[in-house]
């Protein structure tokens, strides 16, 4: 019994590897590589990953091109049959595209690109992705985005942290999002987006190891499952 | 038919680009602009045949980001008599 997961590549991703890496590396199985213009996923999956970069080059918006590709029609369907899916960084920007998430990201409110590790909260310690976390745990994790300004309106706003959707929130002024917010869960609680790269701190030549836990949080659902 | 899609942020969405182009026309020494928003323009020519509803459907699911963004369809006479 493996762990049987997926990473998408768009043209212009360049984290793919890296998610690809992580995966294999803490489920020791390795990750299928599935490209954008596939129409479908291969099957039993346990896991699909949108990972970081610049799909489309960014083209009217960022994630805007990749969200209508072939084979986002079948990450959705997957979504939508419960599949756990993670979308770091331009995957977070997909999904909000795909309509998986609410809100959108918008050009950081600096104007610059910001490209350092930041301190966070795990708001939500009890979610699929969260579970190996302890319950306000600050982490740190790396960013690097130009668009990873969360807005959404006040109402959608109000019902994720009410919902406890908000699943890590920024502990220092990264990007101007919307309360901080640097990752969202869907209202299922099998999706997750977030700006910051747990795959970029996975083993200790990282300079930290705190996003190893996401990874295993999921894995451990699904043997305990 | 010549069509031109003017996308635009919604009112009271943070526009930094706006923002930034604000700044640098004072900087280069333009007084009195009260605010700057920056949009998108696409321009499509469409057949005759593609209804209104269907403009409104590619606006909608892909040329603006309903979540913050608005559009207005506007199309483009043509310049040759018909």
């Amino acid at each position: 019994m493996g762990f049987t997961a997926a990473v998408i590549t768009f043209p212009g991703s360049n984290c793919d590897r890296d998610m690809a890496v992580a995966i294999e590396q803490i489920s020791g199985t390795p990750a299928k590589r599935v490209w954008h213009g596939d129409a479908e996923l291969p099957d039993g999956l346990d896991f699909i990953a949108l990972p970081g970069g610049f799909s489309y080059g960014d083209y009217l918006r960022s994630g805007a091109m990749a969200s209508r590709s072939p084979i986002m029609r079948a990450v959705i369907d997957a979504a939508n049959r419960g599949v756990p899916v993670l979308g770091v960084c331009n995957g977070f920007q997909v999904l909000t595209e795909a309509g998986l998430l609410p809100g959108a990201l918008m050009r950081n409110a600096s104007q610059n690109f910001v490209c350092r590790t930041v301190s966070l909260r795990v708001e939500n310690s009890k979610s699929l992705f969260t579970a190996g976390y302890a319950a306000q745990e600050r982490i740190d994790i790396p960013v690097a985005h130009h668009d990873g300004n969360f807005f959404a309106d006040e109402a959608t706003l109000d019902r994720l942290e009410g919902e406890g959707r908000v699943a890590f929130r920024y502990l220092e002024s990264v990007n101007g999002s919307a309360r901080d917010i640097a990752g969202v869960i869907n209202d299922a609680g099998n999706v997750l987006g977030m700006m910051p790269h747990p795959e970029r701190a996975i083993e200790a030549a990282h300079g930290g190891t705190d996003g190893a836990k996401l990874f295993e949080s999921v894995m451990s659902e699904l043997v305990n499952a | 038919m010549k069509v031109q899609v003017h996308v635009s942020l919604k009112p009271g969405v943070l526009d930094p680009q706006g923002r930034a182009i604000h700044h640098a026309l004072e900087g280069l020494g333009f007084a009195g602009v009260n605010d700057v928003r920056a949009g998108r323009l696409i321009e499509l020519d469409v057949a005759d045949d593609v209804s209104d509803e269907d403009l409104d459907q590619m606006c909608q699911k892909l040329l603006a980001n309903m979540v913050i963004e608005n559009y207005r369809i506007e199309k483009v006479p043509s310049k040759e008599p018909a």
